[in-house]
């Protein structure tokens, strides 16, 4: 029904995605691949890890614009399937899954290795967003709000066993769903009181009861932050680095002459600090040019949120720009040395081929989301400007 | 269930409107925080972080610069440097085990190190050494360089620990023949290396060896006082002695190579980055006459001492404060600091072996009472406030009941009438105790201000660390030892009551705390009770005499010279301070002490008896402090030649000498007739009691 709308709307409005919003991931994209290209130039693999990344953006972004053409209300109907497949995750990677870092996380494909729960994040936002669409008539009972969560919570705890960043996204995801759905006031103090206590007891109450909630490897990468030391191997190290990288980059970076990527005393640039790496290599211009693209990506997320032509397109936006913006926060916070480190991905620009198309499929549904919307606005004869 | 609700909307309702401004609020504020966070890091706090980034990369890894030369006057050379082998190991050759071991060990004793002085607990002690292959490896070496390998497993781990990037250090000055054999057979020995390095060495041996000092590595204690600000770790710094006094001409400046290294501590070539060269420490010429000071030295420590007791000599120009000759007997070889000092060596330095401390400079660290030595002091102060003339004369009958008991001359030997100079030619006790006194009752504390007047009672402020400064007994000062003895008796609640006998047994020994009495200072008088004073404070003295009231400031340190000999500055020295001393007193106090030394009827006229007195008069004075049996008697002499030319003023000691005339005099006769060039032969022990 919406091929034959959009073949009605004037030539003008018949752009069919959000052009900024594409601007913002394109500019990510491009800052990616060329970081990726300059990073640890010693070790001799930076230019085919930054192909591998052009690869990953190549696939993700065909995907992308498949599903920004594809009218995402239809996904409704296959909430059951995706929410299947969130678990179907789950368990291949705890039966197959290769341990990185301690932990099972990834499945080991032949090319490249699949990180289900960054996937599934998407997923959870299709599936959560649905049940709540289902329920759209009660949003305000204390029941719609309990099933949700359980909804959510369910996965989240079993990501959260061996990842605890990754289990934290799907948890901001449920709030955002939750909160955008219009769950009442006072459940929502409710369920933020309840966070923050849990929280308390893991980090404090927990390990003086002697309960093991977290290993003391995770709660030190939590709390070392606070207190950065200069210990070589530890969490601390690492954020000081990080902070060093940052700070020495100056106004305008180091170009060439940047030591902390090169040299190496950035761990992880790659993944956990690119942000970092950029910092020093391109400067506060640099930087501040990659968080403007992140807050142009957001505020359209947020525009693209108010445009939805049904509850469950902003639902879906509204899960996604939380999504982003706790990624983008916390991974560049760490960065920066004002949040803990938790290994969340910074969408687009770590390395990594899960993260990268699970993040170019959101903004592929935002698209879609958008598409929708304008193609809903024309058809009812209310054009909205961009 | 299934069947869709529509989930048309209203385009916007104002509940998700006001939710939308929610989320983006929330997205404004923390972009703010990250924005704001990143310019304070990048733009405000940008150069610290560039020098951190830079701190982390570069290592820098010092070329030790020679330390500069010490001369004698005449350009004669005391300390030089010699290069000696070094055998070191490469730490990038060790296994990650040993280098892992040493990180460990370094948290911990660091941590150990910050906590305060009297908490830190027990010294941590270095793990074994990790793996069996390396034990192999130390052991082989060890067998060359007769090591035990954990000598070397203990060597390389705090060389990791102070300078991680620099080769570890396992012996220094190997001979040529172990050497030869590590560099023909470097596999062998993998990873270990041999570099140059320099030691002080000493051409003259023994010579002087108290007031050189020495240098070793500094401690990191040291690091953080004023006056090694900008001393890198490991540099060889001045401990003691003149290598401490001018440490920062001789220090020199290290060299620096530079090397980028990666995270993990692999060196990455960068051509940016440039050596610097080392700088040689300045020369450092001194006033000691090279030649004196030897001969002076194998004086006291010759058949002139025959227990070979242990003494000091200091001979100055009274002119100006220049020490010609300074030392101690016994004495060491300076060079014993170069090598690892063993706990038995070092024990025998310091005297903690039972033996004398050949480390103690006696010339100006030994306290002792300066005994008739002391007499020209005391006369000057009795002229001076018209106790007696030079006139005055004085009934010695050999004994006299003094204040409260009877005090007797050496030997109880009567004078008959004596005058001020005939009583010091003679060394009159009763003179000096009837002017003692007197003193006390008319006149209060005159001897003992000027005795502080003419450079007794405090440091003469030489150019060397650990001078005493003598005390002068007095009222204030008994009164504050009466003190410390009461506080002390208090905390052990002893008695504090006035009792001499159980003083001694009961007592803290500070003081039997009774008040400072007329004989006291008839004591002080002659030299003897509670006075101390160094040969450096009596030479300072007796210089004051000879100038005619000049109390000059001693000083071995001339000028600092260019590693080749250039003058760069001469070194600055307190002006020195004049005493107005009346001129008729001045002429009969030397008119006693030149017949002290040139009649037979004076103390050290024997002494002297072949001496040229024409051409070099000589004004001395023996001294003998009395000590309680069995200990011997302390023999002193201090005396001057007012040569126009070349003036000069001697002091000596020796412990447990006798007599002054029979031990210190003939010492000092030894120095002045090497210094005029005379024949050494005619000094001859003197028996004079005094």
């Amino acid at each position: 029904m919406n091929e034959p709308a959009a073949s009605r709307v004037p030539a003008g409005l018949r752009m069919p995605f959000d052009p900024l919003l594409a601007l913002a991931a394109l500019g990510l994209m491009i800052a990616s691949v060329v970081s990726l290209n300059a990073s640890t130039g010693a070790s001799g693999d930076a230019h085919q890890t930054a192909v591998r990344q052009a690869v990953f953006f190549a696939v993700g972004s065909v995907l992308a614009i498949i599903v920004s053409r594809v009218d995402y209300s239809r996904l409704r109907e296959l909430k059951y399937g995706l929410y299947g497949l969130i678990f179907a995750g789950i368990a291949l990677v705890a039966v197959f899954g290769g341990v990185t870092k301690g932990q099972r996380r990834a499945l080991q494909l032949p090319f490249f290795e699949v990180q289900a729960s960054e996937l599934s994040k998407v997923l959870l936002i299709l599936a959560l967003a649905a049940f709540a669409v289902d329920r759209a008539r009660g949003l305000g009972e204390r029941d719609t709000t309990a099933r949700l969560v359980l909804v959510a919570m369910v996965p989240a705890i079993f990501i959260m066993a061996s990842d605890l960043g990754t289990g934290l996204v799907y948890i901001v995801i449920m709030f955002a769903v939750l909160f955008v759905a219009g769950v009442s006031w006072r459940h929502f103090a409710g369920l933020v009181a309840l966070g923050a206590i849990s929280i308390a007891l893991v980090l404090t109450a927990a390990p003086a009861m002697g309960v093991t909630v977290l290993t003391s490897e995770q709660s030190e990468r939590l709390t070392s932050f606070l207190n950065p030391s200069d210990k070589a191997g530890d969490a601390g190290y690492q954020q000081n680095q990080s902070r060093i990288a940052i700070g020495a980059g100056q106004k305008t970076g180091r170009g060439d002459r940047a030591t902390q990527g090169p040299l190496k005393f950035l761990p992880e640039q790659r993944t956990d600090f690119p942000f970092a790496a950029i910092a020093e290599r391109w400067g506060f211009a640099g930087a501040g040019l990659v968080l403007s693209l992140y807050a142009l990506l957001i505020w359209r997320g947020l525009r693209i949120l108010t445009v939805a032509k049904n509850l469950y397109g902003a639902l879906i936006a509204g899960g996604i720009v939380a999504m982003l913006l706790f990624q983008v926060f916390i991974n560049v916070g760490m960065n920066v040395g004002i949040m803990p480190i938790t290994g969340i991905p910074l969408p687009l620009l770590s390395y990594g081929g899960s993260s990268v198309i699970s993040t170019l499929l959101a903004i592929g549904l935002l698209q879609s989301i958008h598409a929708q919307g304008r193609v809903a606005a024309v058809s009812k004869g209310r054009g909205r400007t961009l | 269930m299934m069947e869709p609700v529509s989930d048309r909307r209203p385009p916007i309702t104002p509940q998700l409107a006001l939710r939308v401004a929610i989320l983006g609020a929330v997205a404004l504020g923390l972009f703010a925080i990250v924005f704001f966070r990143l310019w304070y890091l990048q733009v405000l706090s940008g150069d610290q972080y560039l020098a951190e980034a830079n701190s982390n990369r570069v290592r820098t890894i010092p070329i030790q610069a020679p330390r500069g030369k010490i001369v004698d006057r005449n350009g004669k050379l005391i300390v030089v440097n010699k290069r000696a082998a070094v055998i070191e190991i490469d730490p990038s050759k060790l296994p990650q085990a040993e280098r892992d071991l040493a990180a460990a060990w370094g948290q911990r004793a660091g941590k150990r190190e910050a906590r305060p002085e009297g908490h830190k607990g027990e010294p941590v002690p270095i793990p074994p050494i990790p793996t069996a292959a390396l034990r192999e490896r130390y052991a082989g070496l060890g067998r060359v360089l007769d090591l035990q390998p954990n000598t070397i497993h203990r060597r390389v781990v705090r060389s990791l620990v102070l300078l991680p990037y620099a080769s570890a250090r396992v012996k220094t000055d190997v001979p040529a023949a172990v050497l030869s054999y590590i560099r023909e057979r470097p596999e062998r020995f993998p990873g270990v290396d041999v570099d140059q390095t320099f030691l002080r060495d000493y051409p003259g041996g023994r010579l002087a060896a108290q007031i050189l000092g020495y240098a070793r590595e500094v401690s990191p204690a040291e690091l953080k006082e004023k006056r090694f600000r900008g001393v890198g770790r490991g540099t060889i710094v001045g401990k003691d002695g003149l290598e401490r006094t001018y440490d920062k001409y001789l220090r020199g400046q290290d060299g620096a190579r530079r090397v980028q290294v990666d995270a993990n501590g692999r060196p990455v070539v960068n051509k940016l980055l440039k050596d610097t060269r080392p700088v040689s420490g300045q020369r450092l010429r001194l006033s000691l006459d090279r030649g004196l000071e030897r001969s002076a030295q194998a004086a006291i420590a010759g058949p002139l001492n025959p227990g070979s007791n242990p003494g000091a000599f200091v001979a100055l120009d009274p002119r100006n404060g220049e020490v010609l000759a300074i030392g101690s007997h016994p004495t060491f070889d300076p060079a014993i600091f170069t090598k690892v000092l063993t706990d038995a060596r070092y024990k025998a330095l310091v005297g903690a072996d039972g033996g004398p401390a050949p480390l103690t400079n006696r010339a100006i660290s030994g306290a002792y009472p300066s005994a008739s030595t002391f007499k020209p002091i005391s006369a000057l102060a009795g002229l001076d406030k018209g106790i007696v003339t030079p006139q005055t004369i004085v009934n010695d009958t050999g004994c006299a009941m003094i204040a409260d008991k009877e005090r007797c001359n050496a030997k109880e030997e009567a004078y008959g009438p004596v005058d001020l100079t005939r009583a010091i030619q003679v060394s009159s006790d009763i003179y000096f105790y009837r002017l003692g006194l007197s003193t006390f009752l008319r006149s209060g504390e005159a001897i003992q201000s000027w005795a502080r007047k003419l450079g007794l009672d405090h440091r003469t402020g030489i150019d060397l660390p650990g001078e005493f400064g003598g005390v002068i007994p007095g009222k204030k000062w008994r009164t504050d030892i009466n003190a410390a003895e009461r506080d002390c008796r208090k905390k052990k609640k002893i008695s504090t009551t006035t009792d001499v006998f159980r003083a001694a047994s009961q007592g803290c020994g500070l003081s039997d705390l009774r008040a400072f009495s007329e004989g006291d200072n008839a004591s002080l008088a002659t030299g003897q009770g509670d006075v101390q004073a160094t040969p450096l404070q009596m030479a300072v003295a007796y210089g004051a005499i000879a100038n005619g009231g000049k109390v000059v400031t001693p000083h071995l340190g001339l000028e600092i010279e260019s590693p080749s000999g250039e003058l760069v500055q001469r070194i600055e020295r307190d002006p020195a301070r004049t005493v107005d001393i009346d001129e008729g007193h001045l002429r009969a106090v030397r008119e006693g002490l030149r017949l002290a030394a040139s009649t037979p009827e004076g103390t050290s006229g024997a002494v002297f008896a072949g001496w040229d007195h024409a051409r070099y008069p000589i004004y001395g004075k023996t001294g003998t402090a009395e000590h309680p049996p069995p200990t011997r008697d302390q023999s002193w002499y201090v005396a001057y030649v007012p040569d126009p030319k070349r003036p000069i003023v001697v002091a000596v000691t020796v412990e447990e000498g006798g007599f002054g005339a029979a031990v210190a005099a003939p010492i000092a006769c030894r120095i002045l007739a090497k210094y005029y060039r005379q024949d050494t032969s005619s000094c001859t022990a003197g028996t004079a009691p005094q």
